[in-house]
């Protein structure tokens, strides 16, 4: 297939049209702006309805709305944007409604820098908003990922009744790429027979809603979704490796930092240093067997988590899995500053040597 | 024997849980008799809110969604802009609509968004315990301001009905209340015109009611009512606020 030269955002936005995304609602916000701009010309050209709202409130509540009366809906933000739209977040996975929500991360905290950024990490795998639940967050490293997993979140969603979360970062959307449209393969779904789409001669009414006032039905319908998540995270989770079979030193990282991480392998390998990568595309559900097993191995020394977050957040992923078989240290940075390869180079020695 | 006056299909079998002389019970019925009055039931989705009337979805024999605090418009404009040939409305209290969700209300009538917002305005917050609303008057006790709303405190109350209108895409606000039959027969009216505007495409439409909460305002259900027709509908004068008509549109 032909490749095609496309800009992260623009490409995420088309991507949503090609799944068959009915409606967008969206809110201005760098750096994914692009997205609602390619959207409001080109989803009335498709027959599809494009709403700039007054808020990233309002935008995910009209999401809850079109999702609940059946469509395929998605939203698109960038971290203080997400922030204000975890509100409907929560009661979207509440009411166990189907949509897509894309957050194209820039540095925080507050307003932050426009610059890109991970910091958002514990706010998509935590449930930034009240209560218990999860969503889907798939994290792709490049552009042609983002394509892919855009058109793929809309089936896992519908499979699910879940919101489910692209997570890039402001690079991500804001660079260019060669990608190619291929064929995602499609799901089998279920028939969204639950839907507020009028009764039309249904001798009951649907109904969309997150209320449970007796403590008991609220129990178990908590007991539900958990158990539902507990299938998500048994068929969903996704991560990737590279040159991890023998690898004494493993970086972790997920985005932009893991492509970055590829030429510190590179140049690490040159010097004689077996490293490798260990990479997770869904955020949640977080491939922590899958890590558990690979820190095991006797061949891995230590583990080089490397972000875009000051502290370090995906790291706590990383120690719960690794559970304190091999030593593990942090390269990160915020504020929109990225990790050099020169910089994961030198972090990885040390952390061999330390390790040795 | 003839039957001459029965239950709306428009209305569930489900037991109400409003106290004894609110108007919530009322109001519903001449949304549900609209409704079933102009064929609609099997099309209608409602968008409830967050409020006393938080449980509406039980009582509407309708498609109904239940919103986030203040957020039913948004709702109802991912419903409407999906559905548009659909009827949609929104069921809100003055909390929900006049204070945390005033964005949403605002932006939805700016929009123009083809749904109808059924409003009521009993100038306190009913479920939570009788705190002070936008709505509230001056000189009235809440349990946030218990020697009564000042203006310097607080403001002047909202007149949500004139606030809306001034904007080309509200195409359509009436004030009402159901305190006594007449009053209630215009109000049925009104509803019923919004809907039928809604169904004409003409744009957004709104009917607030004002309405009593003899709970928090501490009356019996007779006194509240009179002190609506004394003090509220002086504040906030009953009538049709704006029309505009199909023509001129």
């Amino acid at each position: 297939m032909e490749k095609e030269l496309w800009k992260g955002n623009e490409a995420i936005a088309e991507a949503a049209i090609r799944a068959g995304c009915d409606c967008f609602f969206g809110y201005p916000i760098t750096p994914q702006s692009e997205v609602p701009e390619y959207l409001s010309l080109h989803m009335p050209q498709h027959g599809k309805v494009f709403v700039q709202a007054e808020s990233e409130l309002a935008a995910i509540n009209m999401v809850y709305g079109a999702a609940g009366s059946g469509m395929r809906a998605m939203t698109s933000s960038s971290s203080p944007g997400i922030s204000l739209k975890q509100e409907g977040i929560t009661y979207i996975a509440a009411a166990e409604l189907p949509c897509v929500i894309v957050n194209c991360m820039r540095g925080g905290p507050g307003l932050g820098t426009i610059q890109p950024g991970q910091g958002d990490y514990f706010q998509a795998t935590r449930g930034g908003g009240n209560g218990d639940y999860r969503t889907v967050v798939l994290a792709p490293s490049n552009i042609q990922e983002a394509v892919d997993f855009v058109q793929e979140a809309f089936d896992i969603a519908d499979c699910y009744r879940n919101p489910t979360m692209v997570v890039c970062d402001g690079l991500i959307g804001q660079m260019m790429e060669p990608i190619e449209w291929r064929e995602i393969p499609k799901r089998d779904l279920p028939p969204k027979d639950w839907a507020t789409t009028g009764k039309h001669g249904r001798d009951h009414t649907n109904i969309i809603n997150s209320l449970y006032m007796d403590p008991e039905e609220c129990d178990d319908h908590n007991a539900d979704l958990e158990a539902k998540y507990k299938l998500i995270a048994e068929k969903e989770v996704r991560w990737d490796t590279k040159d991890c079979e023998d690898a004494e030193l493993v970086i972790t990282a997920y985005g932009t930092p893991a492509r970055i991480a590829l030429s510190a392998l590179e140049a690490l390998r040159a010097e004689g240093i077996k490293a490798g990568l260990f990479r997770p595309i869904t955020l949640w559900p977080y491939p922590e067997k899958a890590l558990h097993d690979l820190a095991g191995q006797d061949h891995v020394k230590a583990i080089l988590d490397v972000e875009m977050s000051a502290g370090g957040q995906m790291i706590d992923d990383v120690r719960l899995a690794v559970e304190g078989q091999k030593p593990i240290s942090y390269l990160g940075h915020a504020g929109g500053v990225m990790p050099t390869i020169e910089e994961i180079v030198e972090s990885a020695k040390k952390a061999l040597k330390e390790a040795k | 024997m003839a039957i001459v006056y029965q239950k709306s299909k428009g209305l569930t079998d489900a037991e109400l849980h409003y106290c004894p002389g609110c108007n919530h019970g009322i109001v519903h019925k001449l949304i549900a008799e609209v409704l079933e009055e102009m064929g609609l039931l099997d099309e209608a989705i409602g968008v409830c809110p967050v409020g006393c009337s938080v449980f509406a979805y039980k009582y509407f024999n309708c498609d109904m969604q239940e919103a986030a605090h203040g957020r039913a418009p948004a709702v109802a404009t991912g419903i409407k802009r999906t559905h548009p040939t659909q009827p949609v409305f929104t069921y809100q209290g003055d909390g929900d609509l006049a204070s945390i969700g005033a964005a949403e209300i605002v932006h939805a009538a700016m929009r123009g968004e083809k749904f109808t917002t059924i409003f009521i305005n009993n100038a306190i917050y009913g479920m939570t315990g009788g705190q002070m609303a936008p709505t509230t008057l001056i000189g009235q006790k809440a349990t946030t301001c218990q020697l009564g709303r000042t203006k310097e405190q607080a403001g002047m109350p909202m007149r949500v009905s004139e606030l809306l209108s001034t904007l080309d895409g509200c195409v359509y606000a009436e004030r009402v209340c159901v305190t006594d039959i007449p009053h209630l027969n215009k109000a049925k009216k009104a509803i019923r015109k919004a809907f039928e505007k809604q169904m004409a495409g003409e744009g957004f439409t709104f009917v607030e009611v004002l309405s009593t909460c003899p709970t928090n305002w501490g009356m019996s259900p007779l006194k509240a009512k009179q002190w609506l027709m004394d003090n509220m509908v002086p504040y906030y004068p009953l009538g049709v606020i704006k029309e505009t008509s199909a023509e001129v549109k």
